[in-house]
């Protein structure tokens, strides 16, 4: 039989692989990504088709300030990001505690826009399929910012107790992706709700 | 076999069975408290062998029902609840723990890693999907408690809109299907993260994406298509539960919503979620057959290439559940096509496999012999797939006796098949001792017969027109002596499944022992001790090929130098 002479990889370099807890994420941000797509669908296939009032463009109220917080934060947490990338401890904790302040802001407004729907308008989960629709499409992305705000704080808890440190960079910023995404989901739930659905 | 003498370096002098004095609640809560992956993957195969024990005697009991006409073995109510429960639990609580506790327990050890990649994520996901199974199994007991048989869910298996409203479905039956599937669905997007991480970020040193073993690689794609698959029934159950706690309207026709929507969620969720079934039989196929053919599995990167095209192809066929709904002539073509098309890849794959066995020196041992019927029998099951995608003849057929045949050609004939294969062909591996040869004939030549008596005899009621989840039928109608054929036919394989059980118990303690590499195969797994200790490879191992071990015992024929 002939040999062929190919030269083999040399199997002694290690494989360069991407991290894990980047790919967790990731993973994790593709399968929520799903649930939303399906709240999304519902929401659009939904306008429209209440049988009863109040319509969205009787009640609802463009949120920009609401808006523009919760898109900063997605920059005050890069900052941070960069921060402890460099060891700069005082600057992240400012930059954190900025990322949170703005997201508890953001769900401050979600609530004051609540009450009002809630007890001005008359608007409930039960009234009719706007309602429905839109307390679980506007719920589920502010249970994700509540989720996301306890982790920030867990963070914000250690860096105030002096347990973060530069090691834990990949941590940071795996768990910054989850906070971009939920940012990046507001922009859909935004367009969908606030300019097609209005 | 076992008494080639081999030298493999990674592998430790572990005796078998190691002897210790634990009590019997340290050895408990050992595997409680277990994040080892390979103590969960066999928790996740126990519990899936429990499971698959009780909803095939829920198969049974509706059998019986179904023996002749007028029957009075199951009243019409229990029936409803033992189609549900049987074909939720078979889904849910067997299908998918079996499949991810194998890939569990193997991919570590096959890619030369020393755990998954999130140990503690891995025994979180496997405690979430066994209390998703006992809080659906609660609903026998729980709910409005125990008259005969409780309150279990009795809306079928997908259960339908406007069937799943309050006003129709008072009580709390749907509520634990709901409930249990979404507890049990977050178990499975964890582990589903968990192989994807593990495959991504944890191979060992030479262990590149093209050499690693495809049941590696079809489980890298199933886990991918799991994340985008089961979180879509997440959401639509998260739906229905506001419907029914909060009042909310998403499938109440009466105020503007739409059944048929939760119809498109459910087998947006449904449809792909049979490929995540039958992907990892195809995966278990990957390695048996080569290694009882003597032979390098044929068009490895086609493979591949056709896992990645059915998993992308299976997003655009779930309406083909729903020709009968009335869509749109241009929809019904489209789900037409798009479902032929994942004939294509599929053919591939048996091709391959047919290329793989072509010219070897097969070894019909009882791993082969399940993968040898999965193939002619998996092939029979795409073939009525192909019929039943053509929308007229799929109005016809459409809840059928043809359609139960067909999926359970699928399910049955493919994936249970290959799971019995993995049983048999990785036990040596996880207990040390080999499964009964003997035993392991009579149960597959019992099970074959059985699932051909049973399965192929429902295509033709399907023909008759006898429709599914009925509890009982009038006897002019000349489906008697098939009924009592099927039911025959579930009995022979239920003797069989008993004939398994016996084997897995008495050799767990009389087995001839195993040794560490019984079958003369090619993967890493098989460089480790049997059972493998704790931290699987003493030293890491080094990768030159797709068949590390043919490299070690042939230093003289190595595959790398063919391989690039």
């Amino acid at each position: 039989m002939s040999t062929i002479s190919l030269a083999p990889l040399t199997p002694d370099q290690p494989l360069d692989l991407p991290s894990r807890g980047r790919v967790g994420m990731l993973s994790l941000i593709i399968g929520e990504s799903a649930i939303f797509t399906i709240f999304v669908v519902a929401y659009v296939f939904y306008i429209g088709k209440s049988l009863y009032g109040p319509t969205p463009a009787q009640v609802l109220e463009v949120p920009i300030f609401n808006t523009v917080c919760l898109l900063s934060s997605s920059f005050f947490i890069w900052l941070a990001e960069g921060s402890i990338e460099k060891n700069r401890m005082r600057r992240f904790l400012l930059w954190w505690s900025t990322t949170i302040c703005l997201g508890i802001v953001f769900l401050v407004g979600t609530a004051r826009e609540w009450l009002k729907l809630i007890y001005h308008d008359g608007l409930t989960i039960r009234t009719n399929l706007f309602g429905t629709t839109f307390y679980s499409l506007v719920g589920l992305h502010a249970t994700h910012v509540v989720v996301g705000l306890l982790m920030l704080l867990l963070v914000l808890v250690f860096t105030l107790t002096g347990h973060v440190k530069e090691s834990h960079t990949e941590r940071i910023q795996v768990l910054a992706l989850y906070w971009h995404f939920v940012d990046a989901v507001w922009v859909v739930v935004f367009t969908v709700v606030y300019i097609i659905g209005r | 076999m076992a008494d080639q003498v081999l030298t493999i370096p990674d592998s430790l002098n572990v005796s078998s069975r190691q002897i210790t004095d634990e009590t019997f609640l340290e050895r408990l809560h050992d595997w409680v408290v277990t994040v080892d992956h390979k103590k969960l993957g066999i928790l996740y195969v126990l519990y899936s062998v429990f499971f698959l024990f009780v909803a095939g005697a829920e198969a049974l009991c509706i059998r019986i029902q179904l023996l002749r006409a007028h029957n009075h073995f199951l009243s019409a109510a229990v029936f409803n609840r033992f189609f549900t429960m049987h074909g939720t639990t078979m889904v849910f609580l067997v299908g998918m723990p079996i499949l991810f506790g194998f890939a569990n327990y193997l991919i570590p050890l096959m890619i030369g890693a020393r755990d998954m990649a999130f140990p503690r994520l891995n025994a979180f996901s496997f405690w979430l999907t066994a209390f998703g199974g006992l809080l659906l199994y609660f609903s026998f007991i729980g709910g409005f408690g125990l008259y005969g048989v409780g309150s279990a869910p009795d809306v079928g298996w997908f259960a339908y809109a406007p069937l799943t409203a309050r006003a129709f479905s008072p009580g709390h039956s749907t509520d634990y299907w709901a409930l249990a599937l979404i507890v049990s669905g977050f178990g499975t997007l964890g582990t589903a993260i968990n192989i994807i991480a593990t495959v991504l970020s944890m191979r060992c040193r030479g262990m590149t994406l093209w050499r690693m073993p495809l049941f590696a690689w079809l489980m890298f794609v199933v886990s991918g298509l799991t994340l985008i698959t089961i979180t879509p029934l997440t959401a639509a159950q998260i739906m229905l539960l506001i419907d029914r706690y909060l009042g909310g309207h998403f499938f109440d026709t009466q105020a503007g919503g739409s059944a048929v929507v939760w119809m498109h969620f459910f087998w947006i969720f449904g449809h792909p979620e049979v490929y995540v079934l039958v992907m990892p039989a195809f995966a278990i196929a990957n390695e048996i057959i080569p290694v009882f053919s003597r032979k390098a599995i044929f068009g490895y990167p086609a493979m591949v290439a056709a896992s990645a095209a059915i998993a992308f192809v299976s997003l655009g066929v779930w309406a083909h559940h729903m020709f009968t709904v009335g869509m749109t002539s241009v929809s019904n073509a489209f789900f037409t096509l798009s479902t032929m098309l994942v004939g294509v890849p599929t053919g591939i794959k048996i091709f391959n496999w047919l290329a793989t066995m072509w010219g070897g020196r097969i070894r019909f041992a009882t791993p082969m012999l399940f993968c040898t019927g999965f193939l002619f029998q998996f092939l029979l099951a795409g073939l009525t797939g192909i019929m039943l995608s053509v929308s007229p003849l799929d109005w016809q057929l459409h809840n059928s006796y043809f359609v139960i045949a067909h999926f359970h050609y699928v399910l049955v004939g493919a994936i249970v098949f290959n799971i019995f294969a993995a049983i048999y062909y990785w036990y040596p591996k996880a207990t040390g001792r080999m499964l009964g040869e003997t035993l392991g004939k009579w149960h597959f030549w019992l099970f074959l017969i059985g699932f051909h008596i049973t399965f192929d005899t429902m295509h033709f009621l399907g023909f008759m027109g006898m429709p599914r989840s009925i509890y009982t039928f009038e006897p002019d109608r000349g489906w008697d002596r098939l009924n009592m054929i099927v039911s025959i036919g579930g009995f022979i394989q239920g003797i069989a499944v008993l004939i398994f059980a016996v084997n897995l118990v008495w050799s767990y303690y009389r087995g001839q022992p195993a040794g560490d590499d019984p079958w003369d195969a090619w993967t890493l797994e098989w460089t480790t001790s049997s059972p493998p200790p704790e931290y699987n490879f003493a030293t890491e191992p080094v990768v030159r090929s797709r068949r590390p071990l043919w490299d070690l015992k042939h230093p003289e024929d190595p595959d790398w130098r063919y391989e690039q």
